[in-house]
């Protein structure tokens, strides 16, 4: 079963209190970042600090991501090597604007993983998209390495970028969310929607926030603990969802033991798409605390 | 290897730690810490073991510590080591477990 990923929170990777505490909010991702908020002067201290920390602090089940300085830039490769020998599971490119930027960035990867005597591959990709051409080239960037987990939209640059900038009904980005998802989907990665920067603004986010969910993204980037719940919240299944869902998947388990290969429920036929929209159901009623380790709700 | 001029890394902030190297003879660290009582070993030694590691030997360390913990301290540390040697473009990897 893939992992959820409703969460990504962002963790200026300069700032060793919210890197102490990053941890303990239940960030489905915990995205650790050496780019866009971390000044110049202070990229050699931030890649350090990261490296520490990935290395000693316990962060629990969250995946742990960290967006590197782009190849362009004198940052990048140390980046990247300091990642790997951490551990780090996922790299997160910046801007990806074509599938070269992903094929560029695995190759320093696999030679940084040969470098230090690590399993080829072990560790994973991300790629943020950020501009016209990178919404464009949305589809081959997802298929551009097998090491990519998904791609996510990268808002604030996309919008200047397109000589626009953020509206409250999220007309601006349709497009490349939708370009965005259906490349991810494609591929069979996740697709993660963008960040929400006006963090007072609940009623704003929770709207964003139900946009994503009803096209079908994985989950958002959030840049306040507080934004976590919030999230959380709107992918938590109804009771209604989680009782079909656990309906579908007993009546796959009889129909398995019986050997009976067709399976209906309800006089209507359960098939391959069914059974995994139920078992994501069953897992976001879990990561939601809607129902035990065994599946049974939770009385009220 | 050796202290080439006065170099710090890390900020006043709460659970940072702030350490400047400068030359000297042999090694001296000069602690500043709320927490010195309970901690102050234990802050130094990650501090003397790192410079060990570094092979450096003579140099005066300047710790102010608001809280970090023993990964914030190396880090900075490495941090102000690189700054202090000219040498943050040469990742000295054996010396990062």
């Amino acid at each position: 079963m893939e992992r959820l990923r409703r969460t990504m929170m962002f963790v200026p990777g300069n700032n060793p209190a919210m890197i102490k505490d990053a941890g303990i909010y239940g960030a489905d991702s915990i995205m650790f970042d050496l780019e866009d908020s971390v000044s110049l002067a202070e990229k050699d201290a931030a890649r350090m600090l990261v490296f520490e920390a990935l290395k000693n602090v316990d962060y629990g089940n969250s995946e742990l991501v960290v967006r590197i300085n782009g190849l362009d830039t004198d940052m990048g490769k140390a980046d990247i090597y300091a990642m790997v020998k951490a551990g780090v599971q996922v790299i997160r490119l910046p801007k990806t604007e074509t599938p070269d930027d992903v094929v560029e960035t695995e190759k320093v990867i696999a030679e940084a993983e040969k470098f230090f005597g690590i399993e080829n591959g072990r560790t994973h990709m991300m790629a943020a998209i950020e501009s016209a051409e990178g919404v464009l080239n949305a589809p081959a960037i997802a298929k551009a390495s097998d090491r990519l987990i998904g791609i996510a939209l990268g808002a604030e640059d996309y919008v200047t970028n397109m000589k626009t900038h953020r509206y409250p009904d999220g007309a601006e980005l349709s497009f490349a969310r939708n370009m965005i998802l259906h490349g991810a989907r494609a591929a069979g990665i996740a697709a993660f929607d963008t960040v929400y920067s006006d963090v007072d603004n609940t009623e704003g986010f929770n709207h964003e926030v139900e946009i994503i969910h009803e096209l079908g993204f994985d989950g958002k980037s959030v840049i306040n603990p507080r934004q976590i719940p919030l999230v959380n919240a709107i992918y938590a299944p109804s009771e209604k969802e989680i009782r079909n869902a656990k309906a579908v998947l007993n009546a796959i388990e009889e129909a398995h033991k019986k050997g009976s290969g067709v399976i209906s429920l309800h006089g209507k036929m359960v098939d391959k798409p069914v059974v995994a929209r139920a078992e994501r159901t069953m897992a976001l009623a879990k990561a939601s605390h809607l129902v035990d380790k065994e599946g049974n709700i939770y009385v009220e | 290897m050796e202290i080439k001029h006065t170099a710090l890394a890390g900020t006043l902030e709460s659970s940072d730690v702030q350490i400047t190297l400068s030359e000297g003879k042999g090694i001296s660290i000069d602690l500043d810490s709320q927490v010195e009582k309970q901690f102050g070993k234990q802050i130094k030694k990650v501090v003397t073991d790192l410079l060990a590691k570094y092979e450096i030997n003579n140099v005066k360390v300047h710790v102010v510590d608001k809280g970090a913990l023993d990964c914030t301290i190396k880090a900075r540390l490495i941090a102000a080591i690189q700054r202090a040697t000219d040498t943050q473009n040469e990742q000295n990897w054996g010396v990062l477990e």
